[in-house]
């Protein structure tokens, strides 16, 4: 303490470092980590970092594995097929966002007659859900209700605890979605001894809300044929599934990465020319 | 320090409006011929940094509001339909989210620094009350927009917090229904939360006004905590604490800019993501990291009650400070003691930041209390103590003085 009390200039290095620490500190994200909580491998990932981009073919074979396996049980109610068409997302042109809406029933009316109907999906349509209501789907899930999947990639992350949120921060750790779910889909195992699972329910060594989960292990290696000749392994859906979930939780997220780095070119620059001007300015005025 | 009005209306028009409304006047004697200390330092640009802020939000926030659906069955989907489908709506909803959280560090910043330099002495204390007023006005307004997304964290804090005010002995359980609008945290609260989250920042525009007119009333303080004597310890504040706070200002946009465009996320919580269920009970709820400091201490006491009085009274121990100080010297540049102190306490609080973001346990409920009592200490005993026993350095004579024996050193 003394030493830092000792020069104006030391003081205010620790003011700043205290700043930079009432900041950085509180900002934990919030709620505490259990003492052994499950240990989440990071992973690489495209999006990752300030130029970070979505790798499109990784996004369309998550697509197809979301579409063949996640699907069937899960729900993604805020993603509209028109998006697979967009900029920043999977690639699919406009006529194959068409073609794959239509591949669904939509329920749709009442029509003139004041009968409701169904009708072939277009691209303005959110993707269909399995379970026409939460009772269905617990009543077909032995009573547990699959998520959904919209903000799976924004809605989960294994606590970091202190001092990793302080470097989160600097090294732009926002990848704790996609590295859950990664290691959610690659993490069941035999329990080990002395844990056991309820009928039903299975271990996963990554499961963040406890030791065993109702989803069975929804992945296995050649369950899903890539059209892009991408060997069909565990590993490979459970990344290229993750990729997926996290552009359907951050759509705009390319757009948003891209308008970051030139807003920032322009602040810093315009932040020097004022610093300078400022300095020339008070130049002549001892302070 | 208002002194007598410097202002010359250049033409016509100005003369003639000068005679009705001397708005102008009223600019420019405020903004650029205001004399300001000439030894301000960069902590000094927090007010004009948190007067950027106040737009920041008002400005994303009157735009979020034109999409944002205030009801329980579409909230969170209207807050995603920013997100997704509004043009740049990402943008504006993560500049107002992580705004939020800027606006929180900028404020901190500054009332620390008011701290530092003993800003809230006479004849200051009115417009450090009217600060401590805004700072209050700034947390009811950010709980209440924290609860609009309508998740699970948003629906839960709401629910903690209003709570809170069942503490109060026989008319607690009526006052929390009638806050509600109902016997749960449901769409009335919502709408009325909406409702107020709206308002409340026109009152603090009000207040801020109020702020800066004590402010120029009785000058800025300065890092010496020595009173400006005359015309040479000051500088116009146009352009020179315009151009040092636009720098220092555009500069803050960096720190925001990389939280809003690269970490957007950080400061929240994943489990907002998640749309308010009052089956499901999130395993821990926290509010949002500005608050942490003021949570722990809540929960410090094990006495519900107590726990409120002690949360509130760490605010309000804040509104007396100008008389809990005794001592004569303002800056802590010139108070060796205080200024050992003024650290122990920046790093209490940052403590309590930390210890309020943990799962409650014996351990963190005992070091919380620990700190939760020093924090009081602090206030009410070593303040009003420290000025009567502690030796101040000797002061300079003008800032001025102070300004020339710095320069000359160097």
């Amino acid at each position: 303490m003394t030493m830092i009390l000792s020069g104006s200039k030391l003081g205010f290095a620790a003011a700043a470092a205290a700043v930079l620490g009432l900041g950085l500190a509180l900002a934990a994200p919030a709620s505490a980590e259990e003492a052994h909580g499950p240990v989440i491998e990071k992973q690489s990932w495209s999006f990752a970092g300030p130029f970070g981009r979505f790798d499109k073919g990784q996004l369309q074979r998550g697509y197809k594995v979301y579409k063949e396996v996640c699907s069937s049980c899960h729900s993604m109610k805020l993603a509209a097929f028109r998006t697979l068409a967009d900029e920043g997302g999977p690639g699919f042109t406009a006529d194959q966002a068409k073609a794959l809406a239509a591949t669904v029933k939509v329920p749709d009316g009442p029509n003139d007659a004041g009968d409701m109907f169904e009708r072939p999906g277009r691209p303005s349509d959110r993707f269909p859900s399995p379970f026409p209501n939460e009772q269905a789907a617990r009543s077909a899930m032995n009573g547990a209700l699959p998520p959904d999947l919209s903000l799976m990639g924004k809605a989960r992350a294994v606590h970091r605890g202190f001092p990793w949120f302080v470097f989160d921060a600097f090294l732009q750790y926002q990848e704790n979605g996609p590295d859950y779910v990664y290691n959610l889909l690659t993490g069941y195992e035999d329990a080990p001894h002395g844990i056991t699972c309820a009928d039903g329910l299975q271990y996963n060594k990554a499961f963040l809300a406890s030791t065993c989960i109702a989803m069975p292990p929804p992945l296995s290696d050649g369950q899903v044929t890539y059209d892009d000749g991408t060997p069909g392994t565990l590993q490979t859906y459970a990344r290229d599934v993750s990729a997926f979930l996290m552009w359907a939780a951050e759509p705009k997220l390319e757009q948003r990465k891209q308008t970051g780095l030139k807003v920032m070119l322009f602040l810093v620059v315009f932040a020097g020319l004022l610093y300078f001007s400022k300095r020339k300015l008070w130049s002549t005025v001892p302070h | 320090m208002s002194g007598p009005s410097t202002y010359v209306p250049s033409n016509g028009f100005t003369r003639w409006l000068d005679a009705r409304l001397p708005i102008v006047r009223l600019g420019y004697d405020s903004f650029v011929a205001y004399p300001t200390p000439r030894n301000l330092n960069y902590w000094w640009t927090f007010g004009a940094i948190l007067s950027m802020m106040l737009v920041v939000q008002l400005v994303t926030g009157i735009v979020l509001a034109m999409h944002y659906t205030p009801h329980v069955t579409l909230a969170f989907a209207s807050v995603e339909h920013i997100m997704r489908d509004v043009n740049w709506g990402w943008l504006l909803r993560y500049m107002h989210a992580n705004g939020a959280s800027m606006f929180f560090v900028a404020v901190y910043v500054h009332i620390f620094r008011g701290m530092y330099y003993g800003s809230y002495k006479a004849p200051r204390e009115i417009l450090w009350i009217l600060g401590v007023l805004i700072f209050l006005l700034m947390m009811a307004t950010a709980f209440m927009g924290y609860v609009l997304p309508w998740g699970q964290m948003s629906f839960w804090g709401a629910t903690v917090i209003t709570n809170l005010f069942s503490a109060i002995p026989l008319v607690g359980e009526p006052i929390v229904t009638w806050l509600w609008g109902g016997f749960s945290v449901d769409n009335p609260t919502l709408n009325r939360f909406f409702s107020l989250h709206y308002l409340l920042p026109f009152v603090i525009c009000g207040i801020v006004i109020l702020h800066v007119w004590a402010l120029h009333v009785v000058g800025q303080n300065n890092p010496t905590g020595v009173e400006v004597k005359s015309e040479q310890d000051t500088v116009a504040f146009t352009p020179y604490a315009t151009l040092k706070d636009a720098f220092a200002s555009v500069a803050y946009l960096v720190l925001f800019g990389w939280f809003l465009f690269w970490v957007p996320n950080f400061m929240g919580h994943p489990d907002n993501y998640i749309e308010a269920n009052a089956m499901v009970t999130p395993a821990h709820i926290v509010p949002e990291w500005y608050f942490l400091p003021f949570y722990a201490i809540l929960r410090a006491i094990p006495d519900k009650l107590g726990g409120v009085i002690a949360m509130f009274g760490a605010i309000a121990v804040l509104f007396v400070l100008p008389w809990l100080d005794t001592s004569k010297v303002r800056s802590a540049t010139y108070r060796p003691m205080y200024r050992t102190f003024f650290w122990v306490l920046v790093v209490v609080a940052i403590v309590l930041g930390w210890l309020g973001s943990q799962a409650v346990s014996d351990e963190t409920v005992r070091w919380s209390q620990v700190l939760t009592a020093y924090y009081f200490f602090h206030f009410l005993v070593i303040l009003p103590v420290l000025g009567l026993i502690e030796k101040p350095k000797p002061l300079p004579e003008s800032i001025t003085a102070a300004v020339l024996a710095k320069t000359s050193v160097h």
